[in-house]
């Protein structure tokens, strides 16, 4: 048995956290979900500081990324984490509301690996969700999570 | 400006020349023409007299018939080296005696003529009367060269072309000087326009110089300039004003356009999200709580999905209509045929069971975004297909024409055509000319056509009637 790996659902909207989590949690993934609210809290939780010094495991096998959050946006997350060595390798989809396509570009510019629009139609959100946990957290192999040992706080 | 091909200073002269020489000649034919009449009439004065001594010293020789007497008297015309000849005729005409006395009788006349003078070729010939007591006995005939009057107009001649000759070195030089006086002024005028014509410099002034009519007109070219030095400086002011004011509208422009860009985002974003909330939770509602409510409650709850739905389709809508707006034209050479039969075959498969019958004619290669064209080939042939879905044989034409410089694409279909009443709302967004029970839709694919064409520098047009099917028409310029 292969030990599922964590989802970071990084999503400051509680209704969408609400939908996202019940449409995982059709395939039973929603218990390894962890929902952080901003980017800067994403970054916490990647880099184990703040109200996530100390956690246990290492990095996500996905990260789902909605990139209209307050504090730190998606975007910028996505930037840091490119730039930094210990998560220049994670997953990250983004999923959002906006069809934008300077958003479409520029994300794909920052090496993100897909780029999903929330579907209004509920049928659709609920199989785009579960298509992609199932995706990202079950079929890829994700990247080795070469474990850096945690800097001091 | 253009240099003049002849100058004012040689037109001067030229004139001043002109009329002082042709004055000059004139006087001088009249001089000598008058002068060589007057030698004339003396002449025939002087043979005149000569011939009337001549006969009264003849009346003895020939009341006494005697000729060697006459032929004396008349050797005293040798005396005279201009007389050529002269004859002595008694009173029946005979010729009487001849000077020179050997003479040959061709050098006079072998009857005597009628009294007078007469001009021969370069001879004079005189005939008088010899009369005795108011008796006339005879006639007297004399011939005297005209060497005098030739040699009289010669030297005339030669006096009134010394007089000419002199005069026109004098006329040179005064119409020189006048000229100077008079063009002077005018080229200097001439100059500053000149350089004024080639630099653009409406400061420098032409100065009046003299009281004359050049005076004016350099005052006036002054004044002229004074006004266009003071409008320049107007137009100057204004353009930079206008320019300024450009950059500032440019500026708002461009500040509304980010606006623009700002809403559609948030329409993209903001109004979706909670769209899809209402449609998501009104799902989890009716798995949850849908077997115990009543029909009446269900039928609401399908509502609220079906129009949050819909408001999604016209969010979506109007994104892609505010983007063909937007977005960069990236303009190729598109093959209108290739693209219209790509495009009938990806409609073909929803039109599956459907009898429709597609009449593609030759269509041209054209310039323009093949992505944007695709739209609008996309939305004419799926609303041909959609209004005539009514027909059993939906029948649609795609043709070209060429006219004034433009490409006219043009799309028949035998559908459920239109009112053309309201033909002017056709191409406007969200506008429909039918109710969604008849045929679905949000009414934004025409405004796309509209939009997109109209990027192209095309026009966008239509035809229909009811029941009778529509023809829609966009033009690209070649």
């Amino acid at each position: 048995m292969s030990m599922l790996k964590r989802i970071l659902l990084a999503e400051d909207n509680e209704n969408d956290v609400e939908l996202t989590l019940t449409a995982l949690g059709e395939h039973n993934l929603a218990n390894e979900v962890v929902v952080v609210r901003d980017g800067a809290e994403a970054w916490d939780f990647l880099c184990r500081q703040g109200t996530f010094a100390g956690r246990n495991g290492g990095n996500p096998a996905v990260v789902l990324l909605d990139l209209k959050m307050p504090k730190v946006d998606g975007l910028e997350l996505l930037r840091r984490m490119r730039q930094d060595s210990r998560f220049k390798s994670v997953p990250v989809v983004v999923l959002t509301s906006s069809r934008e396509e300077s958003d479409i570009v520029q994300s794909y510019q920052l090496g993100v690996n897909a780029f999903v629009v929330k579907p209004v139609v509920f049928e659709e959100f609920i199989g785009a969700v579960k298509n992609l946990g199932l995706f990202w957290a079950v079929l890829n192999e994700p990247p080795p999570d070469r474990l850096q040992p945690p800097t001091a706080a | 400006m253009s240099t003049p091909r002849t100058t004012l200073r040689r037109k001067l002269i030229t004139s001043m020349m002109l009329t002082s020489t042709s004055v000059l000649l004139l006087a001088g034919a009249v001089f000598v023409g008058h002068d060589v009449v007057s030698v004339r009439r003396l002449l025939v004065d002087t043979i005149v007299t000569r011939a009337n001594m001549l006969a009264a010293n003849s009346t003895a020789a020939l009341a006494f018939q005697n000729p060697d007497d006459a032929g004396q008297v008349l050797d005293a015309l040798k005396a005279d080296p201009r007389t050529i000849s002269a004859a002595l005729y008694d009173q029946d005409g005979r010729l009487f005696a001849t000077y020179p006395r050997s003479g040959s009788p061709a050098l006079v006349p072998q009857e005597a003529g009628p009294i007078g003078h007469r001009f021969e070729s370069s001879a004079l010939a005189v005939s008088q009367p010899v009369v005795v007591d108011g008796r006339r006995i005879g006639t007297i005939y004399l011939k005297a060269g005209l060497g005098l009057i030739s040699e009289r107009a010669r030297v005339d001649a030669m006096v009134v072309l010394l007089a000419i000759l002199g005069s026109i070195v004098v006329a040179f030089g005064i119409a020189t000087w006048l000229q100077r006086r008079i063009a002077e002024p005018i080229l200097s005028l001439a100059a500053v326009a000149k350089s004024i014509s080639e630099r653009k410099d409406y400061t420098v002034r032409a100065k009046a110089v003299g009281d004359d009519e050049v005076g004016v007109l350099a005052e006036a070219f002054d004044e002229m300039l004074e006004e266009i030095q003071g409008r320049d400086k107007e137009i100057r002011l204004l353009n930079a004003d206008l320019e300024h004011r450009v950059a500032e509208r440019t500026k708002e422009l461009e500040e509304s356009n980010k606006e623009l860009e700002a809403f559609s985002y948030s329409v993209s974003h903001d109004l979706r999200a909670p769209l899809r909330h209402i449609h998501g939770f009104v799902e989890l509602l009716s798995q949850h709580a849908g077997p115990s409510l009543d029909e009446k409650g269900r039928r609401h709850l399908a509502t609220i999905s079906s129009a949050a739905e819909k408001m999604g389709a016209l969010i979506d809508d109007l994104l892609v209509f505010s983007r063909m707006g937007r977005t960069e034209m990236r303009k190729t050479t598109v093959d209108l045929g290739a693209l219209a039969a790509e495009v009938v075959r990806e409609l073909e498969v929803d039109a599956k069971g459907r009898r429709v019958d597609w009449k593609l004619g030759a269509l041209p290669i054209v310039k323009g975004d093949p992505a944007m064209l695709r739209l609008v080939l996309t939305n004419l042939f799926s609303n041909a297909l959609k209004y005539s879905g009514p027909r059993e044989a939906a029948r649609i034409e795609v043709e070209a024409q060429s006219q004034n410089g433009e490409i006219v694409v043009v799309v028949r279909d035998n559908g459920v055509g239109f009112d053309p009443t309201y033909v002017h709302k056709l191409f406007g967004v969200f506008q429909r000319l039918h109710g969604p029970a008849e045929f679905e839709g949000t009414g934004i694919g025409l405004a796309n056509v509209r939009r997109i064409v109209g990027r192209h520098g095309g026009r966008t047009w239509a035809e229909g009637a009811i029941d009778q099917g529509a023809t829609f028409y966009f033009s690209l310029p070649k």
